[in-house]
């Protein structure tokens, strides 16, 4: 069976920043266009990586910057400085 | 002082938080934290606790303030600018009613019970997580009072929900779900609340839901539910973290966790009952069918998780079938019964439009043409003849989740699924096996149910003629509040609104 | 269907909740009228709590302080989480700014051997002190009745835990980011004789049952008591040491203080007017804790500022009880 983790953020600004560096590190993740809100989904892991967010917002982006514009998340979270990433075991 | 390596930000905020506690010796541990052990469930070391989330307050203020200043942004351009007027049709609404009288009322009680378990566990990381859920969950109870006073000033049946959610005979579904779990002791609390409800099952009415908010024009509603929902995601974590430690604490715990995970994942499936209903009845505009999102947000996800729990001796919910098989129903199910009962709520019911039929029969192809469309035509027949089917019979409450006994057996779905069972020479009546299995597991917490059908015919709801309960103890404005809503004030105004021309039936099935 | 000129019916029918409405009139509300009156579940509650068999959830009697209508007690500066947390926004973000200042010109880290070791001897331990006042409000928070009453409760669970968390950043910018001198800290808060009375107070806070007494004993007796003795006397106590830095990095607590003084006095003052019985109960609390709570603050004012420093502090004290309606111990330090 296919174990999914996912992550949605508000349709907005910032969201389209983090879809871009999203795609980027993960290119198997899959993206869902839905009424106000993105949904990405991937088998078993998905990473944000600060750096490639710094790289597509020219400045500097604080890990905990995406908790104003994420609405949900499936998976076991492992945060530090540099990643926000999800997993199933 | 040049010293050691540096503090990576786990140890940091190790430091931050739980480096303030310290071990008791004026005082008993025991008798600093009472309530730790009564469960039954044993914690060797709360060191083993992983800090779901590390945010410190003053990050915590900050990005907190950003969000509100957004979120009352909206709502004062949506006040302004009369952003009511821009929904799909006012039968929306009604979606909003039920949210304001059910839904509000539990992040309330969810905002106390986060209070009190915040105090009550001697791990104080422990502790400060759920602290920051408690006054997280006081945001949403307020932001949602706030959303909804400009809709209040338009539309009837959202102007007493605090009362109603005390009072009104469905309400106590919602309600004695929170109250089991505040009166039970902090740990199921946290498996009731944090992991069955908040991971596993709060997508369902949070994402699709809100969504659907945003497809009907409601940008008040989307606002504060997806700002509400970014919290969401550290409670989420939360609720993972709790489950992993408790398990990985001592064996003994396992069973134990099993049997709430049981409950409160049926608890929980019963309780969104009303969710479904929701999304494919009182979205004019439908983004998904509930059978969908229960395949994406609880079959996928909570698929996933439970693979992922398998390692510490857990499987999935005990009914997890039953509840599978059952949303090709429930939403239609109960839509039936409120629509039966719609004298007795504080929102409009209605019979959807043919082309609202048309899409359920293709997202529900096994199931709605067979068992349920030949009602709802028959019931719009009757309502061309000026005689809308209202159902003078109260219903039967199962003790343990109190929705009328209404739903089906999974093998046979014109058959109605009820249970019974004698507790101390009383006989208690449920509407499914897990329900009474439930019952049988803590008898004597579910035979003190304030069940509101029982309580009417005792004569505690302010008399014995139903339109007296409805009118002075539900304080439901009857002819405004609650019938039909095709002739409603609410419909009146919104055709007026809109410079709509009232029309003859016939776009109606 | 058919389509005609737009009419304008943008009137409302009502102003606003009926609840509201039955408190306040039949005219608009405010925000903090409409986030904070009767949304709290009052009667028809299912299950007896596991936990307390004898009350129902949400139950009057966890305190025996009674009022005929618990949101009589309110909150002056009219917080609801919005306005809460926009505050504390503001409070933080001028904090942020000191602290990045001390740390860029090594305002702190930069003082001499002996002055770190008295700001971790003297200053740094109360962050304890604020981990039990977050919990005691967190109690508080889950057990009493009125949102007007409880949110306050849950705002300063976590101010209490924030002002502790910058006395700890005090700590790691004098090591470094180590953590080693919050653990020399600790040691003093834990073994230090002249910190047990203090500690032993924190602890005897956390086994009181009553809200009430608990929210009159935190809120009013120690913080008033504390924050006047560390944020005011010993601050300038700092300063003659040559320390006077410190002060941008504790002006969050003087801030707080004030803020929280109106506050915790209303409270107070309001149940002290309710009743004769109010008042002698909440006398009796001053009686029992007032003595307590100096007498946990005598050993480290002799440390420092000296014994006599804590007149003032007493003086301060009396003068807010005097305005609850209630009388001062005015115990001999």
């Amino acid at each position: 069976m296919s174990q999914l983790v996912f992550i949605a953020f508000q349709d907005n600004e910032n969201a389209r920043y983090l879809v871009e560096a999203i795609s980027e590190d993960n290119p198997q993740a899959e993206v869902q266009y839905q009424p106000a809100m993105i949904r990405i989904q991937a088998e078993k892991r998905l990473v944000i990586t600060r750096e490639t967010m710094e790289e597509k917002l020219n400045r500097d982006w604080d890990v905990q910057e995406m908790l104003l514009d994420v609405i949900s998340i499936g998976g076991n979270v492992d945060e530090d400085d540099d990643h926000f990433i999800l997993s199933w075991n | 002082m040049t010293a050691t390596k540096k503090l990576n930000l786990k140890q940091k905020y190790q430091y931050l938080t739980r480096d303030m506690d310290w071990e008791p010796s004026y005082q008993k541990k025991s008798d600093i934290f009472p309530l730790e052990e009564f469960e039954g469930i044993k914690i060797i070391d709360w060191d083993g606790w992983e800090d779901p989330f590390r945010l410190t307050m003053d990050s915590y203020w900050k990005y907190q303030a950003e969000k509100e200043k957004k979120l009352y942004a909206i709502f004062d351009a949506f006040a302004q600018n009369n952003g009511h007027q821009n929904i799909s049709d006012a039968r929306y609404v009604n979606s909003l009613k039920l949210f304001l009288s059910g839904v509000s009322p539990l992040e309330y009680a969810a905002f106390q019970g986060y209070a009190k378990v915040g105090r009550q566990f001697s791990g104080a990381g422990a502790r400060v997580a759920c602290q920051m859920q408690a006054i997280d969950e006081l945001r949403h109870s307020q932001t949602q009072q706030h959303a909804m006073s400009h809709y209040n000033k338009h539309f009837n049946g959202l102007h007493d929900a605090p009362l109603m959610h005390d009072r009104v005979w469905f309400l106590s579904v919602p309600k004695s779900f929170f109250d089991d779990a505040r009166s039970a002791g902090p740990f199921e609390f946290l498996t009731a609340i944090s992991f069955s409800f908040e991971y596993v099952l709060t997508n369902l009415l949070f994402v699709p839901f809100m969504s659907g908010a945003a497809y009907n024009g409601d940008m008040a509603t989307v606002t504060f539910g997806f700002s509400a929902q970014s919290d969401e995601a550290r409670h989420m974590t939360l609720g993972l973290e709790i489950i992993k430690f408790l398990l990985e604490q001592h064996e003994d715990n396992v069973p134990i966790v099993q049997q709430w995970i049981d409950k409160w994942f049926w608890r929980g499936f019963r309780l969104l009952s009303l969710v479904s209903m929701m999304m494919d009845y009182m979205l004019p505009n439908k983004v998904m069918s509930w059978k969908e999102a229960w395949e994406v947000y609880y079959e996928q996800s909570g698929g996933a998780l439970f693979k992922d729990l398998e390692r510490y001796g857990i499987r999935p919910p005990k009914y997890q079938d039953v509840a599978n098989a059952a949303k090709e129903h429930i939403s239609h199910q109960l839509w039936s019964t409120f629509y039966q009962y719609g004298q007795a709520t504080n929102f409009h019911t209605w019979m959807p439009k043919k082309e609202e039929l048309d899409w359920l029969a293709e997202k529900y192809p096994d199931s709605f043409n067979k068992y349920y469309r030949p009602r709802f035509e028959h019931w719009d027949e009757l309502q061309k003849k000026n005689q809308r089917y209202y159902n003078p019979t109260l219903p039967q409450l199962c003790q343990v989740c109190q929705v009328p006994v209404l739903f089906t057996e999974t093998d046979d779905p014109s058959s109605i699924s009820h249970r019974d069972t004698v507790y101390k020479e009383d006989r208690y009546h449920f509407c499914s096996e897990a329900c009474c299995e439930i019952f049988g597991n803590e008898p004597e917490k579910y035979v003190q149910a304030w069940l509101p059908v029982h309580q009417i015919y005792q004569g505690n709801c302010g008399g014995p003629e139903l339109p007296g309960v409805l009118s002075d103890y539900y304080h439901i404005n009857l002819g405004e509040d609650n019938l039909e809503f095709s002739g409603s004030p609410d419909e009146k105004r919104w055709n007026e609104m809109k410079g709509i021309k009232p029309s003859k039936k016939d776009d109606a099935a | 269907m058919s389509v005609e000129i737009k009419t304008n019916s943008i009137s409302t029918i009502r102003n606003t909740y009926s609840h509201i409405k039955r408190r306040f009139g039949d005219k608009p509300a405010t925000r903090y009228q409409e986030a904070s009156y009767d949304i709290e579940a009052t009667e028809n509650f299912h299950y007896k709590p596991l936990w307390d068999p004898q009350r129902s959830l949400n139950d009057e009697s966890r305190t025996s302080i009674k009022m005929k209508d618990w949101y009589q007690i309110n909150d002056p500066r009219q917080f609801y989480y919005g306005a809460y947390v926009g505050n504390r926004a503001k409070m933080q973000e001028s904090a942020e700014t000191s602290y990045k200042f001390c740390e860029k010109r090594n305002l702190i880290s930069g003082l001499d051997e002996s002055i770190h070791l008295k700001i971790l001897k003297y200053l740094v331990p109360f962050r304890h002190l604020n981990l039990s006042a977050n919990m005691n409000n967190s109690m508080i928070a889950g057990d009493s009745v009125a949102t007007t009453v409880a949110q306050a409760h849950i705002y300063q669970s976590m101010d209490h835990l924030g002002m502790g968390q910058y006395l700890s950043r005090i700590a790691l910018i004098i090591d470094g980011n180590t953590g080693t001198a919050l653990n020399t800290s600790k040691t003093f808060w834990i073994d230090d004789p002249m910190w047990q009375p203090m500690r032993k107070l924190a602890e005897d806070s956390m086994v009181v049952k009553d809200w009430f007494e608990l929210s009159l004993l935190q809120n009013l007796l120690i913080d008033k008591a504390v924050f006047a003795f560390v944020y005011e006397a010993m601050d300038e106590w700092f300063a003659t040491l040559g320390a006077r830095d410190i002060s941008m990095l504790t002006e969050f607590m003087r801030d707080w203080n004030k803020d929280t003084t109106r506050w915790i006095v209303a409270v107070v003052k309001t149940a002290v007017a309710e009743s004769d019985e109010n008042k002698e109960k909440l006398q009796a609390w001053v009686n029992l804790w007032e003595p307590q709570v100096f007498s946990a603050l005598v050993p480290i004012a002799q440390e420092t500022v000296g014994k006599d420093a804590l007149v003032n502090v007493q003086n301060e004290l009396a003068a807010l009880l005097k305005k609850t309606g209630l009388q001062s111990t005015e115990s001999t330090l």
